[in-house]
């Protein structure tokens, strides 16, 4: 092949690339950030202007809605992680070949199904009239029906349950390929279990574990139908609120912002979460296409 | 012996009843969603009034099965067209970026093939606000200054499909680029060296070869792009895929057993789908353990 034809190839490849990246991603985030950027003054006129931003901080719902999505995308996440971690190690390590085969495909079909779906199926289990109310009705602990919807302990295990799978995929992948034979030794050196676990176990999984929670954390914070279905009108979540904005106000500048503020604050926490723990992207999310 | 394994029994006993809850929670709101279609009640919930598979098929009194429902099947059908686009855009984007990277040299590959991950890690929402944003400005624009009206740039399936693919593009890149990266490039060069053209060996060896990733792709952006809400419901139009209308039936009317009869269809679909994407993937082990 010669220098000319590998120079087009080469251009005929990037020019898709860059329509993609160019048009549906780098120039609308550009627009927003523009558009959160501005003030009108008359009809049609735009100026450059803070306000919207110094709106955003000036009114504590707002960012109260943000510090309280932050906050509870974390604890999902670090939920998500203890809960799936030890059904990973379980299906990569303990199962044998064909209950391996069989668990992971129990813990993969879930993962196609839509959100609303999963929302609804515990919408019919926990509202009043739903199935564990009736349940605890039945065995005589409650006397009357429960309302189990609307409260923070539903959303969270709501979300817990929509993301779990994503933390256990790239987990299960990771763990897979540690060899048995790296705890064998840890364990004739004398290490008990915890050791074993703590110093060859983890820091192996450590890509798997930052895959699986960079996704759940994204996920989390960027989700809308179980928080607004679970937790209800005044459920305090921040993509509830832009779609507030956008859907039922038409206030474009303030959705913008309100956009921009959930990407900066997810992008600082994924960059936060490579950095401490030394991972790229690339060394991370990238896998899930293996 | 497992040496992985707990080695109490003990232990073991409660590690694999762990395992039992886990799945337990996995399964039961399925269950819960799926269950209820066939109660002959007009409420998805207990007492069970006994079997029926009118929530799929009736057509009569106050028991209209999804089959019947017109705005439930035009939901179908829109998804249906929706997803078969977006797929079929992103197959394509994603086989042309998986050659860019695994094939070609240029200054600052290592960066954009971050770029090329980002926007997995954009929330959904923000994707469609944008998207949104930025084809209503330019419609505005042009509607003002040229007087054209630009119908595709408004709300509408056009825009559902480039919002889904923005981000699906990115995981069919993934799947594709993987199984190129793991081509044996002295097949091509061989077709080559006996007198194929470029696009003949690419038409009859590499093509072949990644037809398994191609495929398990493209079911994959089909069924996200099925069950996607976040993005789309930021740019939706006249013509609403399935999700946007079983959410507004929700929230409008309250639950009746015919969205648990579309949760039924739905989780079989999908997971009759992600199965065969499975199998394809297999078929693709299989045969590289063939070759080896």
């Amino acid at each position: 092949m010669n220098a000319r034809t590998g120079r087009l190839t080469l251009i005929l490849l990037l020019a898709p690339f860059v329509m993609w990246i160019g048009l549906l991603i780098l120039l609308p985030q550009l627009d927003i950030l523009a558009i959160s950027l501005r003030r009108q003054v008359t009809f049609g006129h735009y100026t450059f202007s803070l306000i919207n931003y110094i709106n955003f901080f000036g009114e504590p719902i707002y960012w109260g809605t943000l510090l309280h999505t932050a906050f509870v995308s974390v604890l999902v996440t670090f939920l998500a992680l203890v809960l799936g971690f030890p059904i990973a190690y379980y299906i990569a390590k303990i199962a044998r070949r064909r209950s391996r085969a069989a668990l992971f495909l129990i813990c993969l079909v879930p993962l196609w199904v839509s959100d609303l779906v999963r929302a609804f199926g515990w919408i019919i289990l926990l509202r009043e009239t739903g199935l564990v109310s009736q349940f605890l009705q039945d065995i005589g602990l409650v006397s009357q029906p429960v309302e189990m919807l609307y409260n923070e302990t539903t959303v969270i295990i709501g979300l817990v349950y929509t993301v779990v799978l994503f933390m256990i995929v790239p987990l299960v992948s990771t763990l897979s390929a540690l060899d048995d034979s790296l705890i064998e030794a840890g364990l004739n050196l004398g290490g008990s279990r915890m050791t074993v676990m703590r110093r060859i176990v983890v820091p192996y999984a450590m890509p798997g574990v930052v895959a699986g929670c960079i996704i759940v954390f994204m996920l989390t914070a960027g989700s809308y139908l179980t928080p607004i279905l679970l937790g209800g009108k005044n459920g305090m979540w921040f993509t509830g609120l832009i779609y507030d904005q956008f859907i039922t106000r038409y206030d474009w500048e303030d959705g913008s912002t309100f956009g921009v503020l959930l990407l900066v604050f997810t992008t600082v926490a994924v960059w936060l979460g490579l950095r401490l723990t030394g991972q790229s992207l690339a060394s991370t999310v990238a896998k899930r296409g293996e | 012996m497992n040496v992985a394994e707990p080695q109490s029994s003990l232990a073991r006993w409660i590690y694999r009843a762990y395992i039992a809850v886990f799945l337990i929670y996995l399964v039961a709101p399925l269950v819960a969603a799926g269950v209820f279609a066939f109660n002959d009640s007009m409420f998805p919930m207990l007492p069970w009034k006994g079997f029926t598979l009118g929530w799929f098929f009736g057509n009569s009194g106050e028991q209209i099965g999804m089959f019947h429902d017109p705005r439930l099947l035009d939901g179908l059908l829109n998804s249906a067209e929706i997803g078969l686009m977006v797929a079929a855009l992103s197959v394509l984007l994603g086989t042309c970026n998986a050659f860019l990277f695994e094939r070609c040299d240029f200054p600052g590959k290592r960066f954009l093939y971050i770029v090329m991950i980002i926007p997995l890690v954009i929330p959904g929402v923000i994707l469609g606000i944008s998207i949104l944003l930025l084809a209503s400005m330019v419609a505005n624009w042009a509607s003002n200054s040229l007087n054209i009206e630009l119908d595709l740039l408004r709300p509408g399936v056009f825009l559902i499909v480039l919002g889904q693919a923005s981000f699906l593009t990115t995981i069919t890149s993934l799947v594709i680029a993987a199984r190129l990266g793991k081509f044996d490039i002295s097949l091509e060069e061989a077709a080559l060296n006996l007198g194929a053209s470029r696009f003949r060996a690419l038409r009859t060896v590499t093509l072949p070869y990644l037809m398994p990733a191609l495929v398990s792709a493209f079911i994959v952006a089909f069924l996200v792009s099925f069950e996607n809400f976040n993005t789309t419901v930021m740019l939706v139009g006249s013509k609403a895929p399935l999700t946007i209308t079983m959410y507004d039936r929700m929230v409008r009317v309250g639950s009746t057993p015919v969205l648990n009869a579309v949760s039924f269809f739905l989780m079989i679909a999908s997971g009759g789908l992600a199965v065969l994407s499975l199998f394809v993937q297999r078929e693709k082990t299989e045969m590289r353990a063939t070759q080896r």
